[in-house]
């Protein structure tokens, strides 16, 4: 294990995802945002996993809840869990092809998107729709390119 | 381990948010960490505004300004009339022994953020704490009441719009006094009258304005317009749909009102103290 570099590279990453889901969007295409925070996170994850892990997963899942006003604690709890799954099996996940990475990469962010409606429905301020599956889809469809593009700036800057 | 201590602690939080106040705090303090994500994110539009605004055509201009001097003329006819009529109003209430003011005060703030979840309707202001914004302030806009401040931070605040489906306002019909409740309906463009009795005088086009019942906002802002009236006979209320007046989706320059009921609301809480307390010394 080499002396681990390039921190602020990882925190501006993750701040600048944080940006995106707050970015004011028209609302037909409010539905169709990304997942940002999650999809970066867990590009981290499988990069770097002795970085990036529950903490880091938990710490923005608080500020996702602050910027979004949502239910403290929600997105914490979502983003820990699916942290959780890919800490499991980033090595299995390194070796995947594409579409491997991408069918998984949409069941993590479905897992991530049902927990939060889950504990919503609990507290009783959800509604029926299966819209909310939509950002897994488009999560996953990104995440090819989101990969190669954080795998340039991670090599680009020497982040280990 | 780690995962179960972080899961316990998230779902700790949630209840305690969802069921007390005491994580506001909390709340208020990482909001504040967090306001200059808001402030960055909303670059992009201010930029776009301020490009629409210096490359804009100078014929565009001089229309433009011909239109609001014609605007700024009408409404000052009204204005000189509204002045006389207020006058009077006061002298009438005078008459009748009860002093309320007719005017309040209003603090200007601009739109920064939008709430990215599409189940809820809620906008992010550029005032807080720090000018003065306290939760349960009334927002407007030109042409309407948009919603209600719930939450604040030091240089931002949250706000719940009408058409949030947890937002609920008490109305009166202008034309004749009729009252009822209008919440919202997580649509965009529409609210909903609830329990409405069948026979009530209401149709298509009638204003609904603030009531001021229940102390939170002022008496007589428009909130919204009446639209479809249904009779059902198999309901036992009527089924109406109304639009919202204010452009909740379009304002960018709002006004927060600081409510006078809720000042003296303030005040009437401390007498009660008061006169708790001293309830209280007389038991002693």
């Amino acid at each position: 294990m080499s002396q681990p570099r390039g921190g602020v590279v990882i925190y501006l990453s993750l701040l600048v995802a944080l940006m995106l889901s707050a970015l004011p969007l028209p609302e037909d295409l409010q539905w169709w945002r990304p997942e940002w925070v999650l999809l970066v996170l867990l590009y981290w994850i499988v990069a770097l996993p002795t970085r990036v892990g529950l903490g880091t997963a938990w710490i923005l899942g608080i500020l996702l809840d602050v910027l979004g006003g949502s239910l403290l604690g929600l997105n914490a709890l979502a983003l820990t869990i699916v942290a959780y799954v890919m800490i499991l099996v980033y090595q299995r996940v390194r070796m995947f092809s594409w579409l491997q990475q991408v069918l998984f990469v949409f069941a993590l962010v479905a897992l991530d998107q049902i927990i939060v409606h889950w504990v919503k429905g609990i507290l009783g301020v959800s509604s029926q729709t299966l819209m909310f599956l939509v950002p897994a889809l488009i999560s996953a469809v990104l995440w090819p390119v989101l990969f190669m593009l954080l795998r340039g700036v991670r090599r680009g800057f020497n982040v280990a | 381990m780690r995962l179960l201590v972080l899961a316990i602690i998230s779902l700790l939080l949630i209840v305690t948010d969802f069921n007390f106040r005491q994580t506001d705090v909390v709340r208020s303090g990482l909001t504040t960490l967090v306001a200059p994500i808001q402030y960055v994110v909303d670059v992009p539009s201010r930029v776009m505004g301020w490009l629409n605004r210096t490359t804009v055509d100078y014929q565009v201009l001089y229309q433009e300004n011909d239109e609001l001097k014609a605007q700024a003329l009408v409404l000052q006819r009204k204005l000189q009339k509204m002045t006389v009529l207020s006058a009077e109003n006061i002298r009438l209430r005078e008459l009748l022994n009860s002093a309320e003011k007719v005017d309040d005060n209003v603090m200007l703030a601009s739109v920064i953020g939008v709430d990215p979840d599409p189940f809820t309707h809620e906008l992010v202001l550029s005032k807080g704490s720090n000018e003065g914004v306290r939760v349960g302030y009334p927002l407007l806009d030109g042409s309407g009441v948009m919603g209600q401040v719930i939450s604040v931070s030091r240089f931002s605040s949250r706000v719940l719009l009408l058409t949030d489906s947890r937002h609920s306002i008490p109305v009166q019909i202008n034309r004749n006094g009729v009252r009822a409740i209008v919440v919202g309906t997580g649509l965009s463009d529409q609210l909903e009258l609830l329990h409405l009795p069948d026979t009530a005088d209401i149709v298509e086009g009638d204003i609904l304005v603030t009531s001021g019942l229940g102390g939170r906002f002022p008496f007589g802002y428009p909130v919204a317009t009446v639209g479809r009236v249904e009779h059902d006979p198999g309901q036992p209320f009527a089924n109406v749909q109304v639009q919202p007046n204010a452009q909740l989706t379009r304002s960018r320059q709002v006004l927060l009102v600081m409510a006078r009921e809720q000042q003296e609301m303030g005040l009437d809480e401390n007498a009660e103290e008061q006169s708790e307390t001293a309830v209280e010394g007389e038991a002693l």
